[in-house]
């Protein structure tokens, strides 16, 4: 990996982690407008550290929901995290992942860091993205949290400056070069559509879980063409 | 308040108990041929599910908020020209933000 790319990556990182902390920013004022005190929204963005969850849990403490009644849909908001380990793991290779360095690796397991390590070619430079984008991020995150924390209703809303669009956006850039295959354009659009038709009938963080096994279908299928190409 | 507190350290573990199990498979699942084609499709299929969600979950329900579509969607154009992953979530939010301060 050359000196170039590892500066394209640096960018990336950077991007994601200035929109991490506007959101972090609004996820700590949300979260003590939910009745939370600052150090518990700071425990969860410093120990939890994932963003859907986060939000999912300080909305139903907000709604007036017991405390407990909001763990179940963090936790399902969390599941996908798992299943981001599979590839991750073969992505960092035994020496990230042994000893006290795999707790620290997992904890940066998150959608942005594997969408930032999946879009890269070769090994190096997915490790790269993995932990640039993780710490990164983690620091931003935080430092966001804080600042919406404490700073509460002074931080606009989100909407306005139009940051929920830079998800979709942000995954979709990322992404983008594991479309260029057919199979790739076949397992996302099949991913999409799963999600899109359970949103109605399940609860939060059911629909991309439901989008794993279009991947393990399309892993599975005897590729005839591919194999006879090689 | 410990009502709270308990939520918030139960769930914390939990989520990071459930990053922990994902990298902790041992290799002789990971090294399987099958298991590695799926890790390879598994966050395609995972992500491109969050990026519609993302967009036509209105809170449990499908909805769909145009000025946010045609902010992702001025994204993808940018996309196609090529532009850098910084130009493509800056002109999706600012299609966004501009159409909603509009409308």
């Amino acid at each position: 990996m050359n000196e170039e790319s590892r500066s394209a990556i640096r960018r990336d990182a950077a991007g994601i982690a200035a929109y991490a902390a506007a959101f972090g920013a609004s996820f700590g004022a949300v979260s003590v407008a939910s009745g939370l005190s600052v150090w518990q929204t700071m425990v969860l963005s410093l120990v939890m550290f994932s963003g859907a969850s986060q939000f999912a849990l300080v909305g139903v403490i907000g709604a007036g929901g017991a405390g407990l009644a909001a763990v179940p849909t963090a936790l399902l908001l969390g599941v996908r995290n798992a299943f981001y380990g599979v590839p991750l793991t073969r992505i960092l290779g035994r020496r990230s992942l042994t000893g006290p360095r795999r707790l620290a690796t997992a904890h940066l397991v998150i959608d942005e860091t594997t969408a930032m390590a999946v879009g890269r070619e070769g090994r190096a430079a997915q490790r790269y993205a993995f932990w640039a984008t993780g710490v990164l991020l983690f620091l931003l995150w935080n430092a966001g949290t804080l600042a919406g924390a404490l700073g509460g209703s002074a931080i606009g809303e989100p909407e306005t400056l139009g940051l929920d669009a830079m998800i979709p956006a942000a995954f979709l850039a990322l992404l983008w070069p594991r479309l260029r295959t057919t199979e790739g354009r076949w397992v996302a659009a099949g991913g999409a559509l799963v999600a899109t038709a359970l949103i109605p009938l399940v609860p939060a963080g059911v629909p991309v879980l439901a989008a794993a096994p279009i991947a393990v279908v399309a892993g599975l299928l005897p590729r005839r063409d591919q194999e006879a190409a090689r | 308040m410990t009502g709270v507190w308990i939520a918030v350290i139960v769930a914390s573990v939990g989520c990071y108990a459930l990053k922990l199990a994902g990298v902790s498979l041992p290799s002789s699942i990971l090294e399987r041929d099958d298991v590695q084609r799926v890790a390879t499709l598994l966050p395609v299929a995972m992500l491109a599910g969050l990026v519609a969600v993302e967009l036509f979950d209105s809170g449990g329900s499908l909805g769909l908020d145009l000025r946010l579509l045609a902010g992702v969607a001025a994204g993808v154009v940018a996309l196609l020209l090529r532009q850098s992953f910084l130009v493509v979530i800056v002109v999706a939010a600012a299609v966004t933000a501009l159409l909603r301060a509009l409308t």
